[in-house]
């Protein structure tokens, strides 16, 4: 048995991305879950499964207390950071797929501005238990934020590839005009690769315009079986091919016997071949970016590229609309907002939709969205339109 | 410098050890890098683990690790993340990979850039609290 077009998603929901939010993460969590929901054309009490993401998150309770769920069936953790969305929905579709339940809410939300929370990413990983060697042996050291830990890996390749600036840069313009297409996206000041080159150093070789933006906001999504997809609102969008994947020596950078290895490496294989197409059946690629840089990686290990070559091949304008792999249309992690990559997930169903706004890749039928987390464990997912 | 009577400056990430990683600590406190061994395979690991992944062992002995090695990759730090470190910027990260075969992360002693495959020397140079893996070109 393969997972292959056993599960849809059915329904996606937003809210407002921002800095400054008055809400608290599980507020911006309900109120995108409900979005989701509707979108499906579903009932809260009609959700029988949850997968909440996130640190600061809602329980499965919490779900069967507030949306009134009569009967929840299925529920899950899966503890991989920004890969944890893309994981969930392999959670979600073979919960489906096994007749365990119908429809799944898989769900984030934070609230990271708020100063009661006192959480920025650097203090905030800190207390997450797969980090723990990282807080014992490198933390007190001065190695304390993602940017630090994920910048030897950049540095690495650049040196032993000859990647560039003006490749991060790529990465970060592209990103940024898609975001002037999205009214939902933080950053609306177009930027070029002067822009980036000049932006200022924050751990070498990273700049500010390399990192992605620390924002508040909830996103979802509900995954249902296929036979059930056919009643509600939207045209169904296929999960096609789905797989997660570990880097060895998952938690700690500095211990990976190749730095430059991520887990999405072991996964896109197993998902290209469950989905039964090629690179050069995607159309449209929601790609993880934390960092410019995972981009490039993360580019080269589903096998867009060879490794090594990941700088060139985003040269030149090919992720951009209008290029060869228009990629991350809503902006990203970059320019849109940091909501652990689901807001990347629900971009992917509004292109393949038909949704997209301005920011439509014309007659996008099949893409593919990234989850990348906790340092490099990742996940794929190769979706379709009916 | 100023380092230990002023109570309001911020203070640095604690160096905590775990019952697992006792061993380490208390040889770093006396200059003394030490990495975990396999007591049956002899598989060296680092950072501590419960289990030798090669032969899936609990027991484990501490052997003594020359320091010596070359860089895997660095990072300059010029943003500062936890207020401690403000003063220090930039500071560079470096990570080595050693000669027993496994890698350690430092700080790197300013007045020269790391290169990958740089020929480096590490050893524990006391802070505030505690110790500082610091790594360094090997002369000549």
């Amino acid at each position: 048995m393969t997972l292959r077009d056993k599960a849809c998603v059915t329904g996606i929901g937003e809210t407002a991305y921002l800095r400054g939010s008055t809400k608290t993460a599980v507020e911006l969590q309900f109120e995108s879950s409900l979005k989701a929901i509707a979108d499906a054309g579903l009932r809260p009490p009609d959700i029988d499964g949850v997968i909440p993401v996130g640190i600061v998150s809602a329980t499965a309770e919490d779900f069967i207390d507030n949306f009134g769920i009569p009967d929840l069936r299925f529920s899950a953790v899966v503890p991989h950071g920004g890969a944890s969305p893309v994981m969930a929905l392999q959670c979600a579709a073979a919960a489906v797929a096994a007749g365990v339940c119908n429809h799944v809410l898989i769900t984030f939300g934070r609230n990271v501005t708020a100063a009661a929370n006192n959480n920025k990413a650097g203090a905030r990983i800190h207390t997450m238990p797969q980090f723990h060697y990282v807080t014992e042996f490198e933390y007190p050291m001065g190695a304390i934020s993602p940017a630090q830990l994920y910048a030897p890996m950049a540095r690495r390749h650049m040196e032993l590839y000859g990647t560039t600036i003006e490749h991060f840069g790529e990465v970060a313009v592209a990103c940024r005009e898609h975001a002037l297409l999205n009214d939902n996206a933080v950053m609306k000041k177009p930027i070029t690769l002067e822009d980036h080159r000049h932006s200022r150093l924050i751990a070498d070789p990273f700049r500010l315009l390399d990192c992605s933006l620390e924002s508040d906001g909830g996103a979802a999504v509900v995954v249902s079986s296929a036979e059930r997809a056919v009643d509600l609102r939207h045209r169904r969008v296929f999960i096609s091919g789905v797989a997660a994947g570990h880097p060895d020596s998952p938690a700690s950078i500095s211990q990976r016997p190749d730095m430059t290895s991520l887990g999405i490496g072991k996964a896109a294989p197993r998902a290209f071949q469950m989905a039964g197409v090629t690179h050069a059946d995607i159309d449209v690629a929601e790609i993880y970016d934390c960092f410019t840089y995972a981009v490039i990686r993360q580019l080269e290990d589903m096998g867009f590229c060879a490794k090594g070559e990941g700088g060139p091949f985003v040269a030149g304008g090919r992720l951009r609309l209008g290029g060869e792999l228009p990629t991350n249309t809503h902006g990203g992690l970059l320019s849109q907002a940091h909501v652990w990559g689901l807001n990347h997930v629900v971009e992917l169903v509004r292109q393949l939709r038909g949704d997209a706004g301005r920011a439509q890749v014309q007659g996008a039928e099949c893409g593919l969205v990234t989850g990348y987390g906790d340092m490099g464990d990742g996940a794929l997912a190769i979706m379709r339109r009916e | 410098m100023n380092m230990t009577t002023d109570s309001s400056a911020p203070r640095k990430p604690p160096q905590q050890g775990t019952t697992l990683s006792a061993p380490f600590w208390e040889a770093a406190r006396e200059g003394r890098l030490v990495i975990q061994r396999c007591s049956d395979c002899g598989q060296l690991r680092h950072y501590p683990r419960l289990l030798c992944s090669r032969c899936f062992s609990d027991r484990c002995d501490w052997v003594e690790a020359s320091g010596e090695g070359t860089v895997h990759s660095w990072t300059v730090a010029h943003h500062a993340f936890h207020p401690a470190f403000a003063d220090e910027l930039p500071y560079t990260l470096v990570t080595v990979d050693l000669k027993e075969g496994v890698r350690a992360l430092g700080r790197w002693r300013e007045g020269s850039t790391p290169r990958l495959g740089l020929a480096v020397r590490g050893g524990f140079e006391p802070r505030e609290d505690g110790v500082d893996l610091v790594f360094q070109a090997v002369a000549g």
